[in-house]
């Protein structure tokens, strides 16, 4: 084994024992956010039932087990969620839609133009852009509204990601190795009966200008349709 | 009675008539909606209490100011927790800008290749990342995880993040994420280097599936959350 190599191995079960009990994809991906109100658990982005129009969905404060833990889970009024569209290929936000709860209601604005040297970290509410609201609903209500052309909704929902969870964590610790995962039949989807909150938007895609030429182009995977570069940031009032 | 009470009293008839008429007459005009915007009830098109529709927006006199700074941030599903390796690590990619993760490389790529050294010690043998299904060696891979984590989402044609022919023009939400992860990761260019079979290791697949997830809704497609 060359010396470097080891530094890899041993640097690497460092680093790997240190994710143990990390859940993926993003629910409480890190310290600093696991158990707030700003943790991401899953982004989503998909054409919507009208082919003309494309959802957001962000999931958040997973997991949240059923009963008095999903009814008490709130949105945090400091805490802004923030959809980012690059249209033009570099990685750079170039319209966001945001959404931010005051009392019942969650309040939506955008797609807003953003600057180049507004974007990235720091953000101001585009108050200028208001585009619609929709009443926060409780674990039994299903309230959604329109505004500008998209359609929102904000609460509780059943986590729709799917995951050995348990499993993962030995199968990265080497605990289990060199087996892996279990078969289908003995795995068991940790996030089963779990929930999360939710903020979902579906918006035409005129509203989001063309998209450029898909990103894997520049890494040798050619044909595939050109694509927006999206993500999900949530970021709190300083 | 004399004349002039019944003339006046005729006038003041007439004239309630007349104001009666007016109102009327404005139910169907712009004059009471804007009424309604003081009356503090929802009503007509509002969208609350007195805002909305033709009112003026429901935000008037709430405070949307300040700066708002980055805690969170989600592209691609399980790229920070899976790389990141390290909490110091995690914590600075959830703050950090899509576009400034060239420094994440070369720790996603030390990662990646500390899971295979897992399995190559347990195996007693050299085990290194293989060129994945996408033709992507181990730089060019973690290149795609650190610095363009952003989920590439098509406006023409139907989602999916990878369903045997088509990749990457979105994720559903019933994409088996993990398991096209998995594959990417760790089934070499075949996709079945390390499924299970022939005594390999199963690192391509979890397991699991969507169970009873109903995937099928009407906005807002989200089932609606468990209960007890």
């Amino acid at each position: 084994m060359k010396k470097n190599k080891f530094y890899v191995l041993f640097g690497g079960i460092g680093l790997i024992l240190g994710s143990i009990f990390l859940i993926a994809s993003d629910h409480i991906d890190s310290p600093a956010v696991a158990g707030n109100t700003v943790d991401i658990a899953d982004f989503y982005a998909f054409e919507g039932s009208d082919p003309n129009n494309t959802v957001f969905v962000a999931t958040m404060q997973g997991p949240l087990i059923p009963g008095a833990v999903t009814e008490n889970a709130i949105f945090s009024e400091d805490v802004m969620v923030e959809f980012n569209i690059d249209n033009t290929g570099d990685f750079v936000e170039d319209l966001v839609i945001q959404a931010i709860r005051r009392d019942s209601i969650m309040y939506f604005f955008g797609p807003s133009v953003v600057a180049a040297e507004n974007a990235g970290l720091q953000s101001q509410v585009y108050v200028d852009d208001f585009a619609g609201q929709v009443e926060v609903s409780k674990v039994d209500e299903t309230l959604t509204a329109s505004g500008n052309g998209m359609t929102f909704f904000a609460g509780p929902r059943r986590d729709a990601f799917f995951f050995d969870f348990n499993q993962y964590n030995q199968v990265v610790s080497g605990a289990v190795a060199p087996v892996g995962f279990l078969p289908a039949g003995e795995a068991s989807d940790f996030f089963v009966n779990l929930n999360v909150m939710a903020v979902v938007v579906e918006v035409p895609n005129s509203l989001l200008g063309d998209a450029p030429p898909h990103v894997a182009g520049t890494v040798g995977v050619n044909g595939l349709p050109n694509a927006y570069n999206v993500w999900v940031t949530t970021k709190r009032k300083q | 009675m004399n004349i002039r009470t019944i003339k006046l009293t005729g006038l003041a008839l007439c004239m309630g008539l007349f104001f009666t008429q007016c109102v009327d007459d404005d139910d169907n005009g712009n004059v009471i909606e804007q009424a309604t915007c003081n009356d503090g009830i929802q009503n007509g098109d509002e969208e609350g209490i007195d805002c909305g529709g033709n009112c003026p927006p429901c935000f008037d006199g709430l405070d949307f100011s300040g700066t708002y700074v980055q805690e969170d941030i989600a592209g691609r599903p399980g790229v920070n927790t899976v790389f990141s390796g390290t909490d110091m690590v995690k914590n600075n990619y959830n703050i950090s800008a899509v576009s400034d993760r060239a420094a994440f490389q070369p720790v996603f790529q030390n990662t990646l290749e500390a899971y295979h050294d897992i399995y190559g010690q347990a195996l007693e043998q050299e085990i290194d990342y293989e060129t994945n299904i996408l033709g992507w060696d181990a730089a060019t891979f973690t290149t795609v995880l650190a610095q363009f984590d952003a989920l590439q989402v098509a406006p023409n044609g139907p989602t999916t993040y990878y369903d045997g022919t088509n990749i990457l023009t979105g994720r559903n939400l019933s994409d088996d994420v993990i398991d096209i992860s998995l594959t990417l990761m760790f089934g070499g260019t075949s996709g079945a280097r390390f499924d299970g079979n022939n005594g390999t290791p199963q690192l391509t697949s979890d397991g699991v599936g969507p169970g009873d997830r109903n995937f099928t809704l009407p906005f807002p497609y989200l089932e609606s959350p468990l209960s007890l």
